[in-house]
């Protein structure tokens, strides 16, 4: 893509086919032959290596079991919503027949309840990331903009996050996992404990990056735009809207690609100590399991953890190039 | 409800047939389930597959009940997760529903309708015991190793161990746990202390005059734990000691079977609350998980390949199928290309297998006090009590009277619900030659050599 575009530029800079030509190889083998080529090798390195490397479960997985592994879970996953669809089917039937001998009966359909695929797992992480991320922007925005503004607000609560940033949100884990048993219960709960567990540990580990990143954006925004501020006689939360937000933008983004990133790093680790519904979870069960296949199957939850890990840091930096006036620090 | 089981076990020894008849006949006919949508916990063993099954083969369906299955990553995560309700019901060492009531470790009055399975476990050592303990075990006549193997060939090379000032460690599963009893049963059977727990004290870690150190490890991670160097030998359910044999990590010497012939194993338990509010739900689970067990113990065994494929997959135990298949279709691989018949390896149903049978209870109890989770002397009533209280064969008889009376079991496969008192008679099916009769626990503890008698206090 970015060739395509390295093409059209350089051909109307230039318009000399030879030129072009050079432009277009020097583009070609920089953004593709070398990507390709690193990969190849990195593929090759892997293969021979992981031959030599016994365990007790068998060879470590190379890239051929890795994708065979690969192919298996999509295939499992399509024989699961096979079985889920006759799970309805037989639900209906036995609703049915069961209103027929009780006419009372209030027929309910009730949700699958067979194993969650490799598919549904990768489902369950990425809402959980994003919702926690969601929380966490919806505080710690607010919160650091109202901490960049006030010099007094920033010296009475920069102690506290100087302390809590530190602190691993697994150690939260325990405490967090204790209260929401004890504060969120309910007989038909809408979300799940071990979703709320999942999301609070994440949106904690999100919140002080954006905060800290949020404050000194606002904090440092050009004494110039707050003097046009101040001539214009904007509302205070004009000025928000107009000056502070725009010039800020930069820099919350860049706190908030940072925190996703640490979101699902984290996000992991906890459903792997959690055991909560997830990719983490999906890992822990396969090294459970001790079976021949799995050390290659966690190898695949590996690649998608890194590959949705890369696609969530993409997707991040569009939308900051899409709303960033200072493209210079959305380029990194 | 206590007193109703001991009226109906009183009416029954009393009136015979005919009370019991009619207490029969007004349960037979099992209303709907007053909760249909339940999650099932289990831990990854094979002897979990009653609950594999019913789900699989769609018999909690035919109950009219949506169960989920989800593996807990342990005991505690178990057992807390039943009392808290987070579970509805779970595969449970037979200790933990009888240590919860009692009150050693979490509290809680969990009961057991069902009984799981007969046997199921063994003890690995790992080959660099292996190779010291081996010299000492006798060789037959065939040139095979004699066994059973008595923990007297580990004893020497526990002693060298201590002379060295080395610990000799082990690991079972929970402190409660079958496993836990069997291994130091066999340990002590063979004259090496196991060592005592003294709650009273606050000693929980049961390592008091001990000769081995005996500590907790989930079962999925003992393979690993003794790969690692960190213990010496591990008593697990399967299918830990077979993948150990294929790991060549270690070599299983004896499985619970040769230790205490037919001894019983898991338990499905609930909580008294969840069997008191839901006692339709309850029956008819009983009622899947009987079907269950008879599917897996029909034509000899014959469904057993079809049950090791069902447990491989990755959401039950999800071993490998050779590694499962190796103990539950009837074989036990000791040394590596040591493969011994053990038909009774895992028994699901025949011999009563799913019936709550107070003296296994009771059994457990005595081994409790043996090694000192009960701290004091309990006259030979507590130990009936405390059995009934936990034990539901009330609930049992419902399910299986139903399902006789709907044609899916057959009368003969289940105990004579008119004349069982819930006592095996006295057996001495065990390593050491003692014999166990469930009605004198006092008097069976006073037996042994090595553990707590009547009147011992740490």
């Amino acid at each position: 893509m970015s060739a395509l575009i390295t093409f059209t530029n350089r051909f109307s800079e230039h318009q000399g086919l030879v030129s072009w030509v050079r432009h277009f190889l020097i583009g070609f083998i920089r953004q593709v032959a070398v990507p390709v080529l690193g990969i190849t090798v990195f593929l090759m390195i892997w293969s021979s290596t992981a031959q030599r490397v016994e365990t007790s479960l068998g060879i470590f997985p190379g890239p051929e079991s890795v994708w065979e592994q690969m192919t298996n879970l999509y295939g499992e996953h399509v024989e699961e919503r096979a079985k889920e669809a006759e799970f309805y089917g037989r639900q209906e039937e036995r609703n049915a027949e069961r209103q027929t001998q009780d006419p009372g009966y209030e027929a309910k359909i009730r949700p699958y309840t067979g194993k969650p695929t490799f598919l549904d797992q990768i489902q369950t992480s990425l809402v959980t990331v994003l919702s926690g991320f969601a929380v966490a922007a919806l505080l710690a925005i607010p919160l650091g903009i109202a901490v960049g503004l006030n010099k007094t607000l920033n010296n009475a609560i920069n102690p506290l996050i100087q302390i809590f940033k530190p602190v691993s949100p697994l150690a939260w884990l325990p405490l967090v996992t204790m209260v929401v048993s004890a504060v969120y219960t309910s007989d038909d709960p809408a979300l799940s404990k071990s979703f709320l567990v999942s999301m609070i540990t994440v949106a904690l580990c999100c919140l002080w990056p954006m905060v800290i990143n949020t404050a000194v954006g606002v904090a440092s925004i050009s004494q110039d735009l707050v003097n046009v501020s101040r001539v214009l006689r904007l509302s205070a939360l004009k000025h928000v809207r107009k000056i502070v937000l725009p010039a800020s933008v930069p820099m919350i983004f860049t706190g908030m690609r940072l925190s996703l990133g640490i979101a699902w790093m984290v996000l992991i680790a906890a459903e792997m100590l959690a055991q909560n519904p997830g990719l983490g979870k999906f890992v822990w069960d396969e090294f459970q399991n001790g079976s021949s296949d799995s050390l290659s199957r966690i190898m695949v939850a590996i690649l998608t953890i890194g590959i949705i890990g890369f696609l969530l840091d993409r997707c991040m930096l569009q939308i900051q190039r899409l709303v960033s006036w200072d493209k210079a620090s959305a380029s990194r | 409800m206590l007193n109703s089981i001991k009226a109906k076990a009183c009416a029954a020894a009393v009136l015979g047939i005919s009370a019991l008849a009619s207490i029969n006949t007004a349960l037979a006919e099992v209303g709907y389930p007053e909760k249909e949508e339940l999650t099932l916990g289990f831990v990854k063993l094979t002897d979990m597959a009653p609950i594999a099954i019913a789900y699989e083969m769609g018999y909690f369906e035919d109950e009219g009940l949506y169960v989920t299955v989800e593996a807990q990553a342990n005991w505690k995560v178990l057992l807390d997760g039943v009392i808290d309700g987070r579970l509805d019901g779970a595969h449970m060492l037979a200790g933990q529903p009888i240590a919860a009531t009692i009150g050693y470790g979490t509290s809680a009055h969990i009961v057991t309708p069902f009984s799981m399975d007969l046997n199921g476990n063994g003890t690995t050592v790992s080959n660099d015991v292996w190779e010291q303990m081996k010299p000492n075990i006798p060789v037959g006549e065939d040139g095979k190793l004699v066994h059973p193997i008595s923990a007297s060939a580990l004893k020497p090379v526990v002693e060298k161990y201590k002379s060295e000032g080395k610990p000799f460690n082990m690991a079972m599963v929970f402190p409660v746990s079958t496993h836990n009893y069997e291994l130091r049963y066999w340990l002590a059977a063979g004259g090496i202390h196991p060592g005592f727990y003294a709650p009273a004290k606050g000693d929980t870690s049961g390592q008091i005059d001990a000769d081995t150190l005996i500590s907790v490890t989930p079962p999925p991670q003992m393979p690993a734990t003794l790969e690692a160097g960190t213990i010496s030998g591990y008593s697990v359910g399967e299918p830990w000691n077979q993948q150990a044999v294929f790991k060549g990590i270690g070599v299983p010497v004896i499985t619970d079977y040769e230790i205490w012939k037919n001894n019983p194993e898991k338990v499905f338990g609930v909580t008294a609350e969840f069997a008191e509010m839901y006692p339709n739900t309850t029956i008819r689970l009983t009622r899947a998980l009987n079907r269950a067990a008879m599917w897996l113990d029909a034509n000899d065994n014959g469904n057993r390949p079809e049950a090791v494929k069902i447990l491989a997959q990755a959401n039950y135990v999800g071993a490998d199928a050779e590694v499962i298949g190796n103990s539950m279709t009837g074989t036990f691989e000791y040394e590596k290309g040591d493969e011994r018949a053990v038909p009774d390896f895992n028994v699901f149903f025949r011999y009563n297998a799913t019936y709550p049978y107070y003296s296994d209870a009771i059994w457990y109890l005595t081994q409790m006090r043996r090694w000192g989770q009960i701290a004091e002397d309990k006259p030979d009533d507590w130990y009936k009590d405390t059995a009934a209280k936990v034990y539901r064969p009330d609930l049992y008889a419902a399910a299986a009277q139903s399902l006789i009376e709907e044609g899916l079991a057959k009368a003969e496969d289940f105990p004579a619900f008119a004349t069982e008192t819930g006592y095996k008679p006295a057996t001495n099916d065990f390593i050491d030659g003692m014999t166990y009769d469930g009605t004198q626990p006092n008097a069976y503890i006073d037996q042994f050599e090595i553990g707590l008698k009547t009147g011992s206090k740490l």
